[in-house]
């Protein structure tokens, strides 16, 4: 039996195979991110800009009404890098996930005619919003100079870590929401109001200290020990907390893997249903 | 060597109640639950006794045949016999509910042209994005680009976003880059129904090259049996999601067009899905019929064939005037005929409604055997055709014999695939 040998059958687990399908597809994967980048950047006017123009302006306005009006306390550094830290890692996980979870339904057309992993879909969405992440962390080099914050060598090491940590969440919840969004297609609606109800869930405007003991309670939600801890390390808040670390990590690949396998699951009647 | 597709069992099945409800919403599944609780749980129960079954509709059943490296096989059937279906099992866009396929090689499946063109990319772009939907590298596709736009004949739009191209050259690109990609086994539904003559004939020709330079296996599916008979040496005809007939592609045609077959006297289109036409004209119904107007399945040579087709015209302002095409039972064309048209193309537009256009067929004109009448709806001047569905009716001339036909009192073989009844002179010159 040579290697290109395929055999179908109506059951279909998920194996190493799906994996190894992922490699030789790789290429698509980043066709796909590219086509979106392409097409985006085609079809608005500010094109990039846009990444620049997001959280900038959202960060303003949180400025005014939660730090300035509202006197939100921010652990003791300038509220707006305060907020903007939060927003960064935010605005990459919230924009991914509903992205990715209508990564099926947006390429209908193609996902009924050709056979490709499913999985690239919903992984080259969130790939998308890695160029929007590192295009706003430019702004916050920036704001970093300007406010005269210099992260310790450990910190930025730690930045990577924590963007995977996100990555993995927007992954493993987008490919749960995916799924469900292809067999029913309210779903799509009830998601942005859904987002913005976490996004209240999330010391992200907010330092996680004013929740007193309830922020164990928030520690349940990965996003938490990402964004404490990037406060943590870019802007010398507090120590890096690697508990809340290691709870965060544990709990997104808890995500990704039941992800992965709702995922698996339905995938093989998408073409049927969709 | 073994096969390079085996096919075992396969079948395919659907529920009912999934077809049904396309949109379901997430909110009346919850409603609906937490409403009358205990209703779910009954039909749950029921469900899992098996007092209530959901309703299963088999699209595809014990579907067996074997495909050696090299063959090109064609798949005809009529709709809803499970051609389509079958393409994707085999392309692994839906999985099949039981049985199993074994693939022998790589698959390259152009289950429509130009999948994944994003209309603001460029021809360019659009290349190299299609290329890898259907599955080729970039290195492929990088090699392969000068021959993809030149077959396609594009160049001087490579840079344009495809939403300004016309459609002829869409479809152009698209079957371009299709044709380039090099699987063992391709897989084709139907998809040169599109594109000018001119290029679907390149396109075959094309096809024909690939398979017999580079052994490539084709499975092909389509509804034109002249495609057929010219591109594959064998043929699967599907019924009712069942294997009718697999054998040479002459017989298999053949048989298909057969009117005991499931070709019929009589065609009607409900609505606007299906119908033969484009938002000018379409056609609603069409039969054969005898000089009472009666639909008949088969007429004696002696007797005179009426073809009436009903269309509907959609828009004012156009001319119209339509004609038929009778062809005999392996596709070939005995004639095309149509309504000849003298007046100024002002003089012939005809307002939006209903029309009916019948034709007659002489008596003592055709032969016995099996026939397929086309029809043809076009503007006459400049020439443009709006819609020629190929074979739509069928029907089947019995032998006759007596001085009122063109055997008079001979009963033996007579060949030939129309049989006038001709005028004779004869005089004594010498």
């Amino acid at each position: 039996m040579s290697a290109s040998t395929l055999i179908i059958r109506p059951k279909k687990v998920f194996s190493s195979r799906d994996l190894w399908e992922l490699w030789i597809y790789r290429e698509l994967l980043f066709f796909f991110a590219w086509r979106d980048l392409k097409v985006r950047y085609k079809q608005t006017i500010i094109g990039m800009a846009w990444a620049i123009f997001q959280p900038l302006v959202t960060m303003v306005v949180f400025t005014i009404f939660f730090g300035k009006l509202a006197n939100m306390p921010s652990d003791g550094v300038p509220y707006p890098i305060f907020v903007y830290v939060g927003l960064l890692f935010w605005q990459f996980f919230s924009t991914a996930l509903s992205d990715t979870s209508n990564a099926l339904i947006s390429n209908q057309a193609i996902v009924t005619k050709v056979y490709f992993p499913r999985l690239i879909l919903p992984i080259s969405s969130v790939m998308v919003k890695l160029v929007d992440f590192a295009i706003a962390m430019v702004i916050l080099i920036g704001m970093m100079v300007y406010y005269g914050y210099m992260p310790g060598i450990g910190g930025i090491l730690l930045m990577p870590l924590l963007l995977v940590i996100s990555f993995m969440a927007a992954v493993g919840g987008g490919l749960i929401l995916a799924s469900i969004n292809v067999k029913y297609r309210d779903v799509r609606y009830a998601l942005p109001f859904f987002i913005q109800i976490l996004l209240f869930l999330t010391p992200v405007i907010y330092p996680a200290s004013i929740a007193g003991r309830y922020s164990k309670l928030l520690a349940l939600n990965p996003m938490m020990g990402v964004i404490q801890n990037a406060r943590a390390a870019l802007l010398g808040t507090a120590p890096v907390n690697w508990l809340l670390i290691s709870l965060s990590l544990i709990g997104t690949i808890i995500m990704l893997s039941l992800g992965l396998y709702v995922f698996k699951k339905t995938e093989r009647y998408f073409a049927d249903i969709i | 060597m073994a096969p390079i597709i085996e096919i075992k069992n396969i079948g395919k099945k659907y529920n009912i109640t999934h077809e049904r409800g396309r949109y379901i919403a997430l909110r009346d599944v919850i409603m609906n639950t937490v409403k009358s609780p205990l209703a779910f749980i009954k039909s749950k129960t029921r469900k899992i006794v098996g007092l209530e079954q959901e309703e299963e509709y088999w699209a595809l059943k014990d579907v067996n045949f074997t495909v050696e490296r090299g063959e090109v096989i064609g798949i005809i059937g009529r709709n809803g016999a499970g051609k389509s279906t079958l393409l994707k099992i085999l392309s692994q866009i839906t999985p099949p509910s039981e049985g199993e396929i074994i693939l022998r090689g790589r698959v390259g499946s152009l289950l429509e042209v130009g999948t994944g063109f994003h209309p603001e990319l460029t021809g360019r772009e659009n290349i190299f994005l299609n290329g890898a939907i259907l599955g080729m590298s970039r290195s492929e596709v990088s090699k392969k680009f000068e021959e993809i736009v030149e077959f396609a004949d594009i160049r001087q739009f490579l840079d344009t976003p495809i939403k300004r191209y016309s459609s002829g050259m869409y479809v152009r690109l698209a079957f371009s880059v299709a044709a380039h990609m090099e699987p063992d086994i391709l897989l084709i539904d139907e998809v040169l129904a599109v594109g000018d003559t001119e290029f679907q004939k390149k396109c075959l020709g094309k096809m024909d090259e690939l398979t017999k330079k580079s052994g490539r296996t084709i499975i092909f599916v389509s509804h034109n049996m002249i495609t057929v008979e010219q591109l594959c040496k064998k043929v699967i005809i599907l019924k009712k999601g069942r294997i009718d007939f697999i054998g040479p592609v002459k017989e298999g045609i053949s048989k298909y067009l057969n009117p005991e077959h499931g070709g019929s006297n009589q065609v009607s289109w409900e609505g606007v899905s299906g119908a033969p036409g484009n938002d000018i004209v379409r056609i609603k119904k069409a039969r054969v019929h005898n000089a009472d107007y009666k639909a008949q399945d088969s007429f004696s040579v002696k007797e005179k064939i009426g073809v009436t087709m009903e269309y509907e015209i959609l828009k004012d302002g156009y001319s119209f005037s339509q004609g038929i095409n009778l062809n005999k039972e392996d596709g070939t064309i005995i004639f095309y005929s149509h309504d000849v048209v003298t007046e100024r193309p002002e003089n012939i537009s005809r307002e939006k409604g209903l029309y009916s256009s019948t034709v007659w067929l002489p008596e003592n004109f055709l032969s016995d055997g099996l026939f397929s009448v086309g029809a043809i709806i076009f503007q006459p001047n400049p020439f443009e055709v709006y819609t020629s569905p190929f074979s739509m009716l069928f029907f089947r001339i019995i032998d006759g014999s007596g001085l009122d036909s063109s055997r008079g009192i001979y009963s033996g073989d007579f060949p030939g695939i129309i049989r006038p009844r001709l005028e004779w002179e004869t005089k004594k010159i010498n």
